[in-house]
C-alpha cells in the first residue's frame, strides 16, 4: 500500500497530467466533431469529386494506426518548415485522425435519417446549406450521440499514445512517478482508475442526453 | 530510403501480424468464455466480468502495456516484453470480444433453445450443436471489425521497446530525415493487413450464404 501513498503525495503531477489529457481530448473531440460534420456533408454531397475526396481521406485514416499519424505530424512536418510543440502536434494528430471517424459515424446516422423529414424540408422551401443545418444535422446529432460518446472515449485512449512523443499527459505523468519512485503498480493503477472514471462520466452523459432526446420526441 | 529500409519495415509487419494474431487467437475463445459467464449469470464471476470489461474498455493500450510490463514483476510475475505485449493485446481484445459475443448471445432466438431442450439435448450439446455454429456467423462482422481495430492499436507495444511496423517506419524516418516514404510503406502494409481480414470475412460470409442457399 506504500506505493499508493507515494502516488498520493505526487498527486499534483498525476492531476496535471490528467488535466492535460482532458484538455487535449475535449478540444480534439469538439473540433473533430465540427470538422467531421463538414466532412460528412462532403461524403453525402451531390458532387462526385467532393465525395471521392472525402472518402479517400476517411478510408486512409481508418487504415492508419493513430501512433503512425502522430509520428508523421511530429517528425514529418518540421521538414516542411512547420515547427510545433509536441503538445500542439499531439492535438493536431488527434484532430486530423478523429475527424475521419466522426464524419463516418455522422454519415451513418445521416443515411439512416427518414427520407420524409428531408422531403418535408424541401416542401417548406429549405435548400442547400440551410436544409442541412436546420433539418438534417439536429436529428443526426441526436441519433449519433452514443457513437460520438464512444468516439470520445476512443480519443481519450488515443491520447495515451502521445506519451510516446513525450506529451505530458496522464500516462506520461504515471510513467514519471514510476521512474522516480519505482512504484509501477500504484502509479499505473491510479492512471487507469482516472481513465475509467472519465469514461464512466462520458457514458453517464451519453445516457443523460439519450433520455433528453427521448423526452423531446 | 533504400530497399533495406523497406525490408526493415516489412519485418516490423511480420511482428505486428504475429503479435496481433496471437492475441486474436487467445482473445476470441477467452471473450466467448467471459460472455458465457455473463449469459448464464454465474454468480460472483459475472460481476468480475462486468468490472473487467468496463475497466479494460476504458484503459488505453499504452497504459495497460506499461502496467503489465512494469507492475507484474512487483507481485512476482516477470514477463518478457513480447509476452507482456501479447498479454496486453489479449486482455484488451478479449474485453471487446466479450461484448460482441454477449450481444450475439442475447439476440439468439429463444425458441431454438427451447426446442433443443424438448429434444432432450443436454446443456453442452445444445451449445455445441445449436448455439455456437450460428453464433459464429452472427458475431463475425463485429469480430472482424474488432480484429482490425486490434491491429491498429498494436503500435502501443512500442512503449515496451518492441519494433512493429509503426516503430520501424519511424526509425527509418528519423534516420533519413524524410518520414514521408516510410510512412507510405507503413500505410500500405497496414491497409494490406486490414484488407486480408475483411476479405476473409467476406469469403466466410459468401460460403455461408451458399450453404444456406443449398439447404433451401
Amino acid at each position: 500500500m506504500n506505493g499508493f501513498t507515494i502516488v498520493w503525495d505526487n498527486r499534483d503531477v498525476l492531476l496535471s497530467g490528467f488535466a492535460n489529457t482532458i484538455a487535449l481530448s475535449a478540444i480534439a473531440a469538439v473540433v473533430s466533431l465540427v470538422l467531421g460534420a463538414l466532412l460528412a456533408m462532403a461524403l453525402m454531397a451531390r458532387s462526385k469529386a467532393a465525395r471521392i475526396g472525402a472518402t479517400v481521406y476517411v478510408d486512409a485514416m481508418r487504415c492508419v494506426p493513430f501512433l503512425l499519424l502522430a509520428y508523421l505530424i511530429y517528425y514529418g512536418l518540421p521538414s516542411f518548415g512547420i515547427r510545433m510543440s509536441n503538445w500542439t502536434s499531439g492535438l493536431i494528430a488527434l484532430i486530423v485522425y478523429n475527424v475521419a471517424y466522426m464524419a463516418e459515424l455522422l454519415r451513418a446516422a445521416w443515411a439512416n435519417l427518414p427520407k420524409e423529414s428531408i422531403e418535408a424540408g424541401h416542401a417548406f422551401g429549405f435548400h442547400g446549406l440551410k436544409l442541412v443545418r436546420r433539418i438534417i444535422l439536429p436529428p443526426v446529432f441526436f441519433a449519433a450521440v452514443p457513437m460520438i460518446g464512444n468516439q470520445t472515449i476512443q480519443i481519450i485512449k488515443d491520447s495515451a499514445f502521445l506519451t510516446i512523443i513525450a506529451v505530458a499527459e496522464l500516462t506520461q505523468a504515471a510513467m514519471a512517478i514510476q521512474t522516480t519512485y519505482f512504484v509501477p503498480f500504484a502509479s499505473f493503477v491510479a492512471a487507469i482508475a482516472l481513465y475509467w472514471i472519465t469514461c464512466m462520466a462520458i457514458e453517464t452523459g451519453v445516457a443523460f442526453v439519450g433520455r433528453v432526446a427521448k423526452a423531446r420526441q | 530510403m533504400t530497399w533495406y529500409d523497406v525490408y526493415a519495415i516489412f519485418q516490423g509487419a511480420v511482428f505486428t501480424v504475429s503479435i496481433s494474431l496471437a492475441s486474436i487467437v487467445i482473445g476470441l475463445p477467452l471473450g466467448l468464455g467471459f460472455a458465457l459467464i455473463r449469459w448464464s449469470s454465474v454468480p460472483v464471476l459475472d460481476r468480475f466480468v462486468v468490472v473487467y470489461v468496463s475497466v479494460i474498455r476504458a484503459s488505453p493500450a499504452v497504459t495497460l502495456a506499461l502496467l503489465i510490463f512494469f507492475a507484474l514483476p512487483v507481485v512476482g510475475i516477470s514477463l518478457g516484453a513480447v509476452t507482456a505485449a501479447v498479454v496486453t493485446l489479449t486482455l484488451s481484445t478479449a474485453a471487446f470480444n466479450t461484448e460482441i459475443w454477449r450481444g450475439a448471445l442475447m439476440s439468439f432466438p429463444r425458441e431454438q433453445l427451447e426446442s433443443a431442450r424438448a429434444f432432450g439435448m443436454t446443456r453442452g450439446l445444445r451449445f455445441r450443436r445449436i448455439v455456437f455454429p450460428q453464433l459464429v456467423h452472427s458475431a463475425l462482422p463485429a469480430l472482424v471489425n474488432e480484429m482490425t481495430l486490434q491491429v491498429k492499436s498494436s503500435p502501443a507495444i512500442a512503449v515496451l521497446g518492441l519494433v512493429d511496423i509503426t516503430r520501424a517506419a519511424s526509425r527509418v524516418g528519423a534516420r533519413t530525415y524524410d518520414p514521408l516514404p516510410p510512412f507510405v510503406v507503413a500505410l500500405v502494409l497496414y491497409s494490406l493487413i486490414v484488407a486480408v481480414f475483411v476479405m476473409t470475412q467476406r469469403l466466410i460470409e459468401r460460403r455461408r450464404a451458399a450453404e444456406m442457399e443449398a439447404l433451401r
